[in-house]
């Protein structure tokens, strides 16, 4: 690793105000994405920026029937909190299926979006359940923070600080994982509520996360496996590589889609 | 409770390295350690132009930056393959040179060009990144079939073609004409995938010249260290053996890939040397996949003919192999006497013949990976088994029994004497453990599920206790493979036994403590094993063919007899009775029929303080012996594995698995189910999920764990496993052999099973999902 200044932010200010003084300045989360590629000389941040400890950026609470969790919250408190268990237990489950017990007692849901690797599983949660990414700036819809391969709509000084999820009336995730990594191969989270019928496939796209506008309109007419089953997944713009070919990952995305209902 | 020959004893050393205590090469610190780090071609094949070193020499605690000109300058010798093998045309191998350092072109990506010599471990690697090299791109190739086809780029001047031998064994008319008399002949083309060792201890070095004595000492992680000093020492001139002391501490594992000597050992040496510091190198898992030997890697196509009742009348087999940039220390070996020796399985098999080509790539060196040509000799005989038997309509049990090797010793045309067996006892076994008569209303419950059931066996033998030295001699070795003990006997009677053998996780300081103990009715806890330096040690020739118990302990056996020898001749003066009627039982050395006796510790102290000796006898009471076994042993055995396959996905769940293991004599059974878990859950690894793959630059793609799947756990079912022995006829314990069987014998019985399942054959290994889906989308 090359040498690298630590810094602990005590408040949202303090952290934004660090990473604008430092030469090139990066958030430090759980590390379970930074540390690993920092080790591999891949990154060398000049300054790291633990927002762990800022009051309020871990830990879930409720806004109504909205769920809004702390971007340094991990994804085991996640999968153990009885609010996402009662409101959501599609996304309870999805992190409970995130990597190890070491990752997920240390990587946390802002590090997972702001890193935005086409495989995690967060990000095909929070596009489907129509979820609010509230940073240090702005707040911006999932449909608009999601943008292509380890792409996101943040600026470099911009710090995510909570995730807000309204309740679905249904929803499921099903997960096919990458023999090696454990990480999605395939993904799809579907879930219907007052934002309509959403479906979304991690692992799968050539640009990332995406949904899927043939299941949503197939699950929206008839919420129901045979629906999911009945739509013909095309493999077009689904990455090929090692692990997968796109007409596999067009296979996997609607049987995904079919046990995803069927687990809502 | 029994501690001898059978008894279920818990491993003596497995205090230390599940409480973390255990002292592995790493946890060698010394005083002002330097570090070493390498600096690595990140091409896989080029001109090596220049190396501007003046950046990495700028930084602060840099202390030296060296290079492949001063390593060969110095006198230091090439990376030899220590196997030698004649082409059929009677041309001797084209073993390219390997400097520890590439001097002017670099063959594979990992292929080190200098090394940085720091105050730390840190600041090494960053300086290693400051290292420009000046590296002029060439084509490369990774396949070996490509490698061998015309135009490939050229890896080594002296191997034209990139071929280095092209070999044959048995009888190649008499095959051809007994297939085209076979009533019918299975065709097969096979490839046995490349794997990457993945001990759970990288390799490491921690090297220290003392300029004073002039003298070298070497922590590494060895399977073998006396083997290392000697090949070091011979070979690469770095010391002479004299000035030279190889210690392999505790070694987490090895799997073969710690056999062989490699370029960071050498270099560590070296530049202990030449910076005159205690220089240490510790690879972590990015570089083990880059460095490491990796294994396996055989494209095969192979014929067997069979006559109307099914008997098998001949089998010709055509492989390739891999060997990577450069021949690693018994890579010309592996597929060639410990591969194509083991191609008549367990049957009876006049003719066979097979042909192999070694080919140079640009990737890393291959060479033995746990089962080391068995494995892939295996695989081809088991899987040729079930499609015969499936193409002629005939059960997989009855076609083997048919042609299952009835009469022991058997000649097969390939070399091997099977010497004992009953290789229907295993099939029996595991068929019944296997509930092989329930299977059909099994696979119709899963029908009912959506899901396809399917059975697979595989019936194996493989060769251990590697081996008659002069039998190896005359087939290109260059070493013999003997096994040395020292069993010493202190004045208060406890034991030392100094072994050649190197344990690196089987249990040595527990099993050969228990042959010891039971031998002269000992407690366990009184005799200690002594291992893997070459300084306290006798030489050795360490660890690896699952030679530790067929050769290891049979030359402790060996030793053991002189020692009792010489107690009975003491006890006998001492007690004034005939040497013949002393026994030795319950720690004391008594006259049979009488109450005279003596402690044993008494007859220690006697060999020592020599008070009362009988006339001419030398004092001390330490003997030694060297065992030089007289065949190979034959581990054999069934495998049946049960598999359910999801047809919407290809995710293939094992949902039982079956082994019946003819092993001979078992000295403890946990340790021996432990190697047979082991062994299957790799061979499960190399069957569903392991796979080296290297793209069409020669880059590789599965550098790490996010791309590299190694079994898991929850990818192995519960293993149920069996035991139906014979003895070896030929060591003094009738041992044979149990460390690589596992690996050695399930992956087919994996790929039969799901082939079965899913009702097509053409199905590569690994069996990932996509590839089940894949064939089942085919054979729609
Ligand atoms: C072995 C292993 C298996 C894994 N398996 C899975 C899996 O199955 N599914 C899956 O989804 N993920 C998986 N992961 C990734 C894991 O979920 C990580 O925790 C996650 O990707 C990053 O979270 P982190 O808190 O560790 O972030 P860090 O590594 O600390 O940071 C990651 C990136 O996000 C930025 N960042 C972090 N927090 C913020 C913030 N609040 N605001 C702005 N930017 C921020 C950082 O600057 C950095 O660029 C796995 C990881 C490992 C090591």
């Amino acid at each position: 690793m090359y040498p690298t200044k630590y810094h602990k932010a005590a408040s949202i200010d303090d952290a934004v105000a660090a990473l604008g003084a430092g030469e090139e300045a990066l958030v430090l989360a759980g590390g379970q994405t930074l540390l690993a590629t920092m080790k591999q000389h891949l990154a060398s941040p000049s300054d790291l920026v633990d927002i762990r400890a800022i009051d309020g950026m871990s830990g879930v609470s409720t806004d109504g029937d909205m769920l809004v969790i702390g971007a340094a919250t991990t994804h085991a408190e996640v999968a153990g909190s009885a609010d996402v268990q009662r409101l959501c237990p599609a996304l309870a489950g999805l992190a409970r299926g995130i990597g190890d017990p070491a990752v997920r007692h240390v990587g946390t849901i802002g590090g997972s979006i702001a890193n935005n690797d086409p495989a995690a599983d967060y990000p095909a949660g929070l596009l489907a359940l129509g979820a609010t990414v509230v940073t240090s700036k702005r707040q911006i819809g999932a449909d608009d923070f999601f943008q292509g391969l380890f792409t996101t709509a943040l600026d470099d000084d911009e710090v995510i600080t909570s995730v807000r999820i309204p309740a679905a009336s249904r929803a499921g995730y099903a997960k096919f994982r990458q023999p090696a990594s454990l990480f999605a191969l395939v993904g799809v989270f579907a879930a219907q509520g007052a934002g309509g019928t959403r479906v979304a496939v991690t692992g799968a796209g050539e640009d990332g996360v995406f949904r899927h506008v043939g299941l949503e309109a197939a699950l929206g007419a008839d919420w129901s496996a045979a629906a999911a089953g009945g739509v013909g997944v095309a493999s077009e713009g689904l990455l090929a590589d090692i692990h997968a070919s796109a007409e596999y990952r067009a296979n996997l995305i609607g049987v995904m889609a079919k046990r995803a209902v069927e687990a809502s | 409770m029994s501690t001898g020959i059978g008894a279920r004893v818990q491993r003596k050393e497995d205090k230390r390295y599940i409480t973390g205590k255990g002292k592995y090469t790493d946890d060698v610190r010394n005083e002002s350690q330097a570090y070493a780090a390498f600096v690595r071609s990140p091409h896989a094949h080029a001109n090596v132009n220049g190396i501007d070193t003046s950046a990495a020499m700028a930084m602060d605690g840099v202390i030296d930056v060296l290079n492949g000109q001063q390593l060969t300058g110095d006198g230091i010798g090439n990376i030899i393959c220590g196997w030698a093998i004649t082409s059929k045309d009677g041309s001797p191998m084209n073993m390219g040179a390997w400097s520890a350092l590439a001097t002017s072109k670099v063959r594979y990506v990992g292929d080190a060009v200098a090394v940085v010599i720091a105050e730390t471990q840190a600041l090494a690697r960053i300086a290693a990144e400051a290292v420009e090299v000046d590296y002029e791109v060439l084509p490369a190739v990774a396949a070996s079939d490509k490698a061998l086809a015309g135009g490939a780029a050229l890896i080594h001047d002296n191997a034209p073609g990139n071929l280095i031998y092209d070999w044959e064994i048995g009888d190649g008319a008499a095959t051809d004409a007994a297939l085209a008399g076979a009533a019918h002949v299975t065709e097969l083309a096979v490839t046995n995938n490349r794997l990457s060792p993945n001990a759970m201890e990288p390799r490491a070095a921690v090297a220290t010249f003392d300029e004073c004595d002039d003298h070298y000492t070497l922590y590494t992680t060895s399977q073998n260290p006396h083997v290392a000093r000697l090949v070091l020492s011979a070979f690469y001139q770095v010391a002479p053996e004299n000035k030279l002391r190889v210690i392999a501490p505790d070694v987490g594992g090895g799997f073969g890939s710690k056999i062989f000597i490699y370029p960071e050992e050498i270099t560590c040496l070296w530049a202990s040397m030449k910076t005159n510091r205690s220089v240490k190198w510790t690879s972590d898992r990015s570089e083990a996949f880059i460095t490491d030997a990796h294994g396996r890697d055989h494209i095969t196509t192979a014929k067997m003919g069979f006559d109307a009742a099914g008997k098998i009348v001949g089998f010709k087999v055509d492989t390739i192999a891999n060997f990577g940039a450069y021949m690693s220390l018994f890579s010309s070996s592996v597929p060639t006497y410990l591969y194509a020796t083991l191609l008549s399985g367990q049957y009876n098999i006049e003719n066979i013949h097979c042909n192999v080509r070694a080919a140079y790539t640009n990737t890393v060196p291959v060479d033995a990976y746990r089962g080391a040509g068995r494995p892939e000799a295996c695989f081809l005989v088991e899987r040729m088994m079930e499609t015969a038997a499936r193409e002629m309509g005939k059960d997989p049990t009855d076609l083997r029994r048919a042609n299952f090797v009835q009469e022991f010793p058997h000649q097969t045309p390939v070399i091997m004497a099977y010497d004992a067996g009953d290789f229907g006892a295993n099939l029996d076994q595991a068929m019944a453990a296997a509930d092989v008569a329930g299977f059909a209303a099994r696979k119709a419950e899963s029908a009912g599920r959506g899901k396809l059931r399917g059975l697979g066996y595989s019936s194996y033998i493989e060769a251990c206790g590697i081996a008659p030295s002069a039998a190896v001699g005359s087939l290109g070795a260059g070493v013999g493979l003997w096994e040395s003990a020292e069993v010493r006997v202190n004045p208060v009677g406890t034991i030392e036994v100094l072994t050649g053998s190197h344990s690196h996780g089987q249990g040595h300081e527990t099993t050969f403590a228990q042959i010891v103990a039971e031998r002269f009715d000992l407690p366990l806890e009184n005799v200690s094993i002594v291992h893997g330096d070459t300084d306290k040690v006798q030489f050795g020739m360490g660890t690896y063919g699952s030679r530790s118990g067929a050769v290891g302990m049979s030359a402790i056996v060996k030793a053991m007899d002189k020692v009792e020898a010489k107690v009975r001749k003491i006890a006998a003066h001492v007690l004034e009775a005939s040497e013949d009627d002393i026994v030795i039982e319950g720690g004391q050395v008594k006259v049979a029929g009488t109450d005279k006796a003596m402690g044993w510790h008494e007859v220690g102290l006697s060999a020592y303080t020599a008070h009362n000796l009988p006339p001419d006898m030398e004092p001390g009471l330490k003997e030694g012996a060297f065992y030089d076994p007289a065949n190979f042993t034959f581990p054999a055995g069934t495998y049946i594995c049960e598999v359910e396959v999801d047809p919407e996905t290809g995710v293939t769940d094992i949902v039982q698995f079956t082994a019946s293991d003819d092993f001979g004599t078992i000295i403890n059974p946990n340790i021996v189910e432990g190697q047979v878990h082991g062994g299957i859950a790799q061979g499960i690894g190399q069957a569903m999920l392991e796979q080296v793959v290297y793209d069409d630059d020669a880059q590789l793609v599965t550098g790490s764990y996010m791309d590299y799947a190694m079994p898991r756990a929850s990818d192995v079912p519960s293993f149920s496993v069996h035991h139906a022995s014979t003895t070896c006829p030929n060591n003094p314990l009738g041992m044979k052999g149990c460390g690589e069987a596992g690996a050695i014998g399930s992956p087919p019985a994996v790929i039969n099973a799901i082939t079965d399942a899913i009702g097509s054959n053409d199905l590569a290994m690994p069996a990932t999902p996509q590839a089940v889906w894949n064939a089942i989308q085919a054979a729609k």
